[in-house]
């Protein structure tokens, strides 16, 4: 039986965003949100390592070809979010405050939807996804 | 329980290659890693023992007996080395950092005699890494 590894690459883009709810007041929202609810927005450099766990191909020694990988989260993650207003940008965060858990949440189901199809290697998953916002946030989602 | 990671770091040079193939689907599956010269990385290992701690020493283990057992069975073997040509089983088996977690997985686990090890993590450059769990 072959052995199961995970296989983590990690990946950046910058991206602005504001912390802002319109169901709540202005106040509610300085109290909540402080410095992130300045209204023209801020910048992060985002780090995401994307971890993919499967077994370990017997002829490659690949858990997951990285030609494969980094086209699918080029384009279903860098160029959808790289240099943008995630605010202004994203039909998805118009209604709600692009938190780095809900981009997290978001790259998730993007990702989750996509490399099965597009994955070269047989029963490999997305089965971790850490997002850093900065040097001292991070965020992790474990299936 | 307790979980215990040493760091060490060793260089190596390596390529992918499988002579079953034609060149020019090795380049395909491969890409510039089927260079035969070979290409090098700083390869950088985390190994994390899990236990409980001896009550009379507060340790999990000795780190210095930790380290000597990184020394003997992966640094000496490895470090400054040609994998396909010089460390085995990377004569039949293809160096991806994948297969290179699994062999020192091999080597580290009977040593490690208190405790368990649990966890190997191995870095091929800061923004690649593969974490074998031992199955």
């Amino acid at each position: 039986m072959a052995a199961n590894a995970h296989l983590t690459r990690r990946y950046e883009f910058a991206a602005s965003h504001r912390l802002h709810s319109d169901r709540l007041s202005e106040e509610e929202n300085w109290r909540i949100y402080g410095k992130c609810n300045n209204p023209y927005g801020h910048g992060h450099n985002y780090g995401l390592e994307v971890t993919v766990s499967g077994p370990i191909d017997a002829r490659t020694g690949m858990v997951a070809d990285l030609v494969d990988l980094d086209r699918v989260v080029q384009e279903t993650v860098i160029e959808r979010f790289d240099h943008k207003n995630l605010n202004v940008e994203i039909p998805e965060f118009r209604d709600q405050a692009p938190t780095s858990e809900v981009l997290l949440m978001e790259i998730h189901r993007l990702l989750a939807e996509r490399w099965p199809r597009e994955s070269g290697l047989a029963g490999t998953r997305i089965s971790r996804l850490r997002l850093q916002e900065t040097g001292k946030n991070f965020f992790e989602y474990t299936e | 329980m307790v979980y215990l990671t040493r760091q060490a770091e060793f260089s190596a040079s390596h390529f992918y290659y499988l002579p079953a193939l034609s060149e020019a689907e090795n380049q395909r599956l491969f890409g510039k890693c089927a260079n035969r010269n070979g290409h090098g990385h700083n390869y950088v290992l985390q190994v994390t023992v899990k236990g409980d701690m001896d009550p009379a020493t507060g340790m999990v283990l000795d780190l210095k007996e930790l380290k000597d057992i990184l020394e003997r069975e992966v640094m000496q073997a490895m470090d400054h080395r040609f994998l396909n040509h010089e460390v085995p089983p990377f004569a039949e088996v293809v160096p991806t950092t994948e297969n290179l977690a699994v062999e020192i997985w091999r080597r580290l686990a009977p040593r490690i005699t208190k405790g368990r090890l649990h966890q190997v993590r191995l870095y091929e450059n800061p923004d690649l890494f593969v974490d074998y769990y031992g199955c």
